[in-house]
């Protein structure tokens, strides 16, 4: 260890007098951006240190990907494992066969299952629409100099750092014909709105209340990332825009849209999978009901797994599932390439 | 109104007394629009606070009458109930061990692996920080069988301990992205200077590394605690018995009666949970924003 102290002070002192180069970068803006290609340059001297530091590097990494790997990795390849085989907890005395694709084909001929797929799809689609470009208008409103704009911010904050338990109970309250805000508004205005029944009994109201209470929930942080892409954009782009006689529409759509693009392909990123994956607040506004009518996929998963404890088909759907993710995190990786560039 | 001693100006009036109208208009619809979205946001709390401050009886009277917007009663047995029959008080204290032992966690792993990556140049650091980004993004639902299966194995469903190993899924690869960006940001200069004097690498991660991070830390860390404090899907997975359960899973089992929902008793408890969540926004506003762009802009 001291060996590669010496080395490394060794290192350090070569570093600092072989930087003729530095002088000449010092107007660049980024102190990282100086530092990093120094430090790139390979130092014969300082290759002990460079050694050592990369095996403590690798030290340091090690519990990070391990314990990423065994929450994710590992249950991955577990069931993929088990969606080849027999493997119900109801059926415990059965031996775990290999059953072949028999698993995939019984989710793919379930009614249930196919349409838990396209329900869970519809409420992705229009949940990310509705969530951009409500999104958008907060952020522009957020950017906005004003009297009060941090209490908006923390006002818009709350909802969404709060328990999806919180604001599926919240709504849950809302809606309730008995105890609830929106009845008693809605009989204001007509009395037999006084005591329309919300979750549970119909399907689309069931989906509107759930739709309010996932948006209401993650909708600010859509703005939240959008007004930081608003930020990052310089003034002067808006002041030549103007000069040019551009109207406020067009500079929004061909100025502030291109150059939110980054921003908005990771809102739009995280929103679309937080949507393909909804569950918790399925779980408790509605438990799925009535009938399966809310189910998603993200739900009968759960329902497969830990109430039918079937982990065969369980794991058949897990895998769909984790492809669908993987397809969307993959349309995210290229959407989001060049701006990294 | 000084514009009257300024001659250049006196041809303006006309123009100037319309702008400003213009303005006005605008000004006044944009404030009208604030203050309604204030209103979306923070108006179902205010029902929720109003709905946990009624007494049973009330709330089986429904909405109206006495019992409108603004009750002519209010009362706090919802909130002692909650504790005497719902026996609250031991899901919180499991839902701030879980929350606070996962950021502990999370920070130490955290910072070893962002320091790692942003400065001691290893081999596959991009492939280990996609892979890191892509497992923040692996369906919790997907998981839940195996590590069911996995924790029923060892006899370790229905406790809270394997939930800190678990809810790192949520936390480490935003609080790992955070501290790496952060990290690289810092001047290597206050770091050689350290190891000139004879310091270990462990040792400048530890006395020159954190404390110039602290923010970024800190950060990371109320970051962590919310994601931990706000899951329901690993709780609801692998608890079963209520003396075991989460803040957010025991909420599930209140208020539950043949006849009534007595969402009294519900809302007091979410009112409770709320709390630490809404402090924590109040006085880290600025800290939480910074984090969760940082943590995807990259």
């Amino acid at each position: 260890m001291s060996d590669s102290q010496s080395t490394g002070n060794a290192a350090t002192a070569v570093d600092g007098t072989a930087t003729e180069g530095r002088p000449a970068r010092a107007g660049r803006p980024a102190l990282v951006k100086r530092l990093m290609p120094e430090r790139r340059r390979p130092a014969p001297v300082g290759h002990a240190r460079e050694t050592s530091d990369r095996r403590l590097g690798y030290m340091l990494v090690a519990p990070v990907v391990i314990l990423l790997l065994a929450i994710t990795a590992y249950p991955l390849i577990y069931n993929i494992w088990n969606s080849f085989h027999f493997d119900n907890l109801s059926f415990g005395g059965l031996p775990h066969n290999f059953v072949g694709w028999s698993n995939f084909s019984k989710m793919f001929k379930s009614a249930q299952w196919v349409s838990a797929l396209e329900r869970t799809l519809v409420f992705t689609v229009v949940t990310i629409v509705f969530d951009i470009v409500v999104g958008l208008a907060l952020a522009l409103m957020m950017h906005r100099q004003f009297r009060g704009r941090g209490f908006l911010r923390a006002s818009i904050l709350v909802p969404w750092a709060m328990p999806t338990v919180v604001s599926a109970m919240l709504w849950k309250t809302m809606f309730d014909p008995s105890a609830g805000f929106v009845d008693y508004i809605l009989g204001a205005f007509h009395p037999a709105w006084s005591s329309i029944a919300w979750l549970g009994a119909n399907e689309w109201r069931s989906w509107i209340a759930i739709f309010i209470a996932d948006s209401w929930k993650n909708i600010p942080f859509v703005a939240i990332l959008l007004l930081a892409g608003l930020q990052v954009i310089p003034n002067d782009v808006y002041e030549a825009a103007r000069m040019d006689g551009a109207s406020w529409w067009q500079s929004f759509t061909r100025v502030t849209l291109p150059l939110l693009k980054p921003a908005l392909s990771v809102a739009l990123i995280f929103r679309t999978l937080q949507a393909l994956l909804v569950f918790d607040v399925i779980y408790i506004m509605t438990g799925g009901g009535p009938g399966n009518s809310t189910q998603t996929l993200s739900f009968l998963n759960y329902q497969t797994f830990i109430i039918n404890t079937d982990f065969g088909l369980g794991g058949a759907m897990s895998i769909l599932l984790v492809l669908l993710a993987l397809a969307v995190s993959f349309v995210y990786v290229r959407a989001f390439r060049p701006s990294t560039n | 109104m000084t514009s009257a001693v300024v001659p250049a100006v006196a041809a303006r009036p006309a123009r100037r007394s319309r702008v400003p109208a213009r303005k006005v208009v605008r000004e006044t619809l944009f404030y009208i629009a604030v203050v309604i979205v204030v209103l979306i946001a923070l108006f179902p709390f205010y029902w929720i606070l109003r709905t946990s401050l009624l007494s049973n009886s009330q709330v089986a009277a429904g909405v109206g009458g006495a019992n409108g917007i603004i009750p002519s009663h209010l009362s706090g047995v919802a909130y002692s109930n909650v504790f005497t029959q719902g026996s609250f008080l031991r899901p919180l204290v499991n839902s701030i061990i879980v929350a606070l032992a996962t950021t502990v966690v999370t920070i130490v792993v955290a910072s070893m692996a962002g320091y790692a990556l942003a400065r001691l140049r290893i081999r596959g650091a991009g492939a280990i920080l996609g892979f890191i980004l892509l497992a923040g993004f692996f369906p919790v639902l997907a998981m839940i069988g195996p590590l069911f299966l996995v924790l029923r194995s060892i006899g370790a469903l229905n406790s809270i301990w394997p939930l800190i190993i678990v809810y790192l899924v949520y936390t480490l690869p935003i609080a790992t992205w955070l501290l790496k960006n952060f990290f690289e940001q810092i001047p290597m200069e206050l770091e050689d200077a350290a190891l000139v004097d004879g310091a270990t690498r462990l040792q400048v991660l530890r006395k020159v590394v954190v404390p110039v991070a602290v923010p970024a830390v800190f950060t990371a860390a109320i970051l962590s605690f919310i994601l931990a404090w706000n899951d329901f899907a690993f709780a609801v997975s692998f608890l079963t018995s209520t003396g075991h359960f989460t803040a957010p899973l025991a909420i599930t089992t209140f208020g539950q009666s043949q006849f009534q929902t007595f969402y009294n008793l519900i809302d007091a408890a979410v009112v409770i949970i709320s709390i630490p969540i809404a402090l924590l926004v109040l006085f880290a506003q600025r800290r939480i924003v910074a984090g969760l762009t940082a943590g995807s802009f990259r």
